[in-house]
């Protein structure tokens, strides 16, 4: 038996917003709990822009993204929330104490009275090529990650993507698979100059097989996959024989299953009100970009003011008997938590 | 109108929509799909980072390079073709007057 995460407030999401919730009901002496698909904290800030200045965070004329997740990271550090990376939140449930309970993809479990949907624009996931049977095949040669290189060894792999991911799978596995073959839409690569060199010299010397001006188009396989069909720019389409296809093209978020957990949602995002930014479900806050209201700005900014208002409203359904009074960290300082 | 061009988006059932778009509001073609209510996304914000506002060039104007931001995006888009550009790298500018963009599937 897993044993389960209990704390104060369950926070999905753990970027910016969902981080700066952990320092405002710290203040209030909520423990918090992070869960987030992406391996490290910061979200869209670490994952996609991390060396993009931001400019209209109050106080600071000019922030890098990842600097910023690392001063919040350092500004939570005092009361010790608790993570769950790398696992996406699958379901949520009540259950009959009256707290929630919510399970990750991976199984593990934590029960908290109130959630914080702190989700920007979703969870990340692969961005999957528009190939028709794709669907069927993932799984059963098709795989977005390479989860476990020794699953390549002795067997033909088609790797397509021109970014860092495609190249390093591609100099990594060249050493494990039988034939590796790299199908990339342009003819320069966007990567670091190190490894397209690598790839470069490993094609001349007929390790791999590299095809450019081409993308995959087709794949086939009764069941399981044993070919793919590649169309080229110049000269047509042609089949390559393949026990696995990887095609690696970076994450785009989505959604997921947030969109079945009974909250109202338009346009993508979660309907709140603006006193303290609830959904319609008691006990469950959609703070930051995932939420809506008349007059929504999608900013870092606002969604620190808005986990800011959802902990004061949080407070009273995890301390429904005790009195909330406001007070200036200039007046009482940080007063931190055990772990 | 002054400070105003006509931009003509093709959307994705070949619907021809022919907007005036404002060329000093330092807007971009995503920009104004959206302010259009076309379906575009922007799902990024405009940080060239996404692919939701992926659109063909139709036209003949003379369109600024893509920067390698917008072309490593590119890159790990789908339905790319010779004329793919992104909507949100293309700021809307006098020159931009008449061009006839398709939206890309989606």
């Amino acid at each position: 038996m897993r044993t389960k995460i209990e704390t104060d407030i369950i926070i999905i999401g753990a970027g910016p917003v969902g981080l700066f919730a952990v320092f405002e009901a710290g203040l209030l002496k909520m423990r918090c709990h992070l869960i987030d698909a992406l391996p490290q904290p910061g979200g869209q800030l670490t994952e996609i822009y991390p060396k993009k200045p931001i400019y209209d965070i109050p106080g600071y004329p000019s922030v890098l993204a990842g600097e910023l997740v690392q001063n919040l990271m350092q500004q939570i550090a005092p009361f010790n929330p608790g993570f769950t990376l790398g696992e996406r939140a699958e379901h949520i449930e009540k259950q009959d104490d009256g707290r929630w309970r919510v399970t990750t993809t991976r199984g593990t479990e934590h029960l908290a009275p109130v959630i914080f949907i702190a989700g920007g624009l979703g969870s990340f996931e692969p961005r999957k090529p528009p190939i028709d049977n794709i669907e069927h095949f993932e799984d059963r040669g098709v795989e977005y990650f390479v989860r476990n290189p020794e699953d390549y060894k002795n067997s033909r792999v088609v790797i397509a993507g021109g970014g860092d991911s495609a190249l390093d799978w591609t100099i990594y596995l060249a050493e494990l698979a039988d034939q590796i073959t790299l199908i990339h839409r342009r003819t320069e690569f966007r990567g670091a100059p190190d490894s397209v060199e690598k790839v470069m010299e490993l094609a001349e010397s007929g390790k791999i097989k590299l095809i450019t001006n081409a993308q995959v188009v087709g794949l086939q396989g009764n069941g399981k996959l044993n070919g793919v069909v590649i169309q080229h720019d110049t000269d047509g389409e042609f089949e390559v024989a393949a026990d696995h296809f990887v095609p690696l093209f970076g994450l785009t978020p989505k959604l997921g299953p947030i969109a079945d957990w009974g909250l109202t949602i338009d346009k993508s995002a979660i309907e709140v009100n603006t006193t303290d930014y609830a959904t319609n479900v008691p006990g469950i806050y959609a703070i930051g970009d995932i939420n809506t209201y008349p007059g929504k700005l999608k900013l870092i900014l606002c969604g620190f003011h808005e986990a800011t208002l959802a902990c004061q409203s949080a407070f009273k359904v995890v301390f429904p008997d005790k009195k909330l009074s406001f007070k200036y960290t200039t007046v009482t300082g940080i007063e931190g938590m055990p772990g | 109108m002054e400070n105003t061009i006509q931009i003509n988006i093709i959307d994705r059932a070949g619907e021809r929509h022919e907007l005036d778009a404002p060329t000093d509001m330092a807007m971009n073609i995503m920009e104004l799909c959206k302010a259009y209510e076309l379906p575009v996304e922007g799902t990024c914000g405009g940080m060239a980072l996404c692919a939701s506002c992926h659109v063909y060039v139709l036209s003949e104007q003379e369109l600024p390079e893509p920067s390698d931001d917008e072309l490593a995006m590119l890159d790990a888009a789908f339905f790319v073709k010779a004329n793919s550009r992104l909507g949100c790298q293309l700021k809307l500018k006098a020159e931009l007057d008449g061009l006839t963009l398709e939206l890309a599937p989606v």
